[in-house]
């Protein structure tokens, strides 16, 4: 592998810049997307993930122990058809699964915010 | 790392990193900057990078004008890229007592020297054409509000105080302190192998997922502490936004801070079209294009789950996408790529908790930014700062100290919070 060679197609991250990135310090793998935007793109990690780890396990001896944290959606979904779940997943459901919910108070929840 | 520091910032968010820049730009160079996690973990990696001076208080008005100067200068000062785009914000209302309310807004934000110009339905399409207007009472627009990427900020700002001799330590966090009853003496603090961490994160995520609620923070299992040690120090600041009372109980300092999850998105990259940041004070819908060009947004919805939780919900992606497809149709086709989520620091009166604390002198707190601190971070790091340094109580301090809650002197609320 040449420096030039993309470790992450979506975002044109290079192994240069993996390797650049873990030399100014950012060592861990969540440090080290976040540096170089590594897994940020269309495929959310799915191609650079594992090629991004074999580098920081190269330059400092360990293995990533976990993978960074996965962001949903799995696949890109188009804006109106997530819309259309607006009528289908009530946010009620919040209240029933996560016990202690909690309201801002007095801010940001629609008319409330002229107050 | 040494035994003593003169100044411990407590969160290497932007806050902390900020006021630990100009700590050493004012000759303070003793200073130690520690944090839970990684560079970018907390809100400050995970806000929508809006810097706006519109608001509806005048002190905000007027630190937040100040914040947008550091922010055009920035990249030239720091030598980083943070893809500061000034657009402007626009706000729209879709009720009477809205409108009335941004009115006044935009009337105190002339008078402060900003900008700010009130704009029909109609006109908000010279600005937004794809904006669909039906119901829009009134909207306001600062052309020189904008948007920065956030993570370079705190690179920055990180770069250029350890260049200055500052310590920053990831990956360590407060176990407690010790204190001769009205000081604190030393902190007691452990690190964590980064490692370790990320998977025992991870494995409290998996054990709390989707069943009941996250669990309690006395109930977390233990963490894997690499080395525990301690470190004294003349002043200790604390800017852990959302955890802030967390570290404060530990000195048993009760604060009325409360987190609240902010869930956010981003698309794909588009070409730019989309000048401003929209924000619509009916719902919380924001959105606005970063320099990279995807649409990045988010949307006010209740209730969240109690405390620090960062996760997120399938709630968030389908009520954003109504709000967003119904205010700009033409965003139909456009995919969804990441969603995340962040905690805000809210306050019982919307105002930051800031300055000494009564009954515990050399502990200052930075807190409660109410979902703003990010974007006030570049000027109030510099008036922390001076606060250390000079131990002069400007009257901004005054205004926003803690003790204003147990006095029930509680400030005016801001009016214009988004989400």
């Amino acid at each position: 592998m040449s420096g030039k060679t993309l470790l992450c197609r979506c975002e044109d991250v290079t192994l240069d810049e993996v390797e650049h990135a873990i030399a100014k310090g950012h060592t861990d793998i969540e440090s080290v997307k976040r540096f170089t935007g590594f897994a940020t793109g269309w495929c959310q990690g799915k191609q650079c993930l594992i090629a991004c780890a074999r580098v920081i396990e190269d330059k400092t001896g360990a293995f990533p122990l976990a993978p960074i944290t996965p962001r949903p959606p799995v696949h890109p979904m188009p804006l109106g058809m997530l819309a259309g779940l607006a009528n289908v997943v009530s946010t009620e459901r919040v209240t029933h699964h996560e016990r202690g919910a909690v309201r801002k108070p007095n801010v940001g929840n629609g008319e409330g915010e002229s107050q | 790392m040494k035994k003593h520091y003169r100044v411990v910032i407590i969160g290497a968010g932007i806050m902390g990193l900020s006021a630990a820049y100009h700590l050493a730009r004012r000759g303070i160079t003793d200073v130690l900057v520690i944090d839970r996690g990684y560079l970018c973990g907390g809100a400050s990696g995970r806000n929508g990078g809006g810097v706006r001076a519109q608001f509806s208080s005048e002190t905000n008005i007027r630190l937040m004008r100040e914040s947008i100067e550091i922010c055009r200068d920035f990249a030239t000062e720091m030598k980083i890229n943070v893809w500061f785009r000034q657009g402007g914000y626009l706000f729209l209302t879709r009720s009477k007592a809205q409108a009335a309310q941004l009115e006044a807004s935009a009337g105190l934000q002339k008078r402060c020297g900003l900008a700010t110009r009130l704009l029909s339905g109609r006109e908000v399409q010279s600005i937004v054409p794809e904006i669909d207007t039906q119901g829009v009472e009134l909207a306001s627009f600062n052309p020189d509000d904008g948007v920065v990427f956030p993570w370079p900020f705190l690179w920055g700002y990180a770069q250029a105080a350890e260049a200055l001799g500052v310590e920053l330590a990831t990956f360590t966090e407060v176990e407690g302190f010790a204190t001769d009853g009205k000081r604190i003496t030393s902190l007691a603090l452990a690190r964590t192998a980064h490692d370790a961490l990320a998977a025992h994160d991870r494995a409290e995520r998996t054990s709390a997922h989707g069943r009941g609620p996250q669990l309690a923070p006395e109930s977390h299992t233990e963490r894997p502490v690499q080395e525990r040690f301690s470190v004294s120090a003349e002043t200790v600041l604390c800017c852990a936004g959302a955890w802030s009372p967390n570290i404060a109980k530990m000195l048993d300092i009760s604060l009325p801070n409360v987190p609240h999850r902010h869930e956010i998105c981003s698309t794909e990259p588009l070409k730019p079209w989309l000048g401003p940041l929209v924000a619509d004070l009916s719902n919380g819908l924001y959105f606005s294009q970063s320099a990279r060009g995807e649409i990045v947004g988010g949307v006010s919805v209740e209730p969240v789950p109690h405390g620090i939780n960062q996760r997120s919900s399938v709630q968030f992606l389908a009520t954003y996408a109504q709000a967003l497809v119904r205010t700009v149709p033409s965003m139909a086709s456009v995919k969804v790529l990441r969603q995340w989520a962040g905690c805000y620091d809210l306050t019982p009166d919307q105002s930051p908790i800031v300055g000494r604390v009564d009954g515990c002198e050399n502990f200052v707190l930075a807190c409660g930014f109410m979902g703003h601190g990010f974007m006030m971070a570049p000027v109030m790091g510099r008036h922390l700062a001076e606060h250390i340094a000079t131990e002069e109580t400007s009257a901004l301090f005054a205004q926003w100290n803690l003790r204003r809650f147990a006095e029930g002197n509680l400030l005016k609320s801001e009016s214009m919070i988004i989400g």
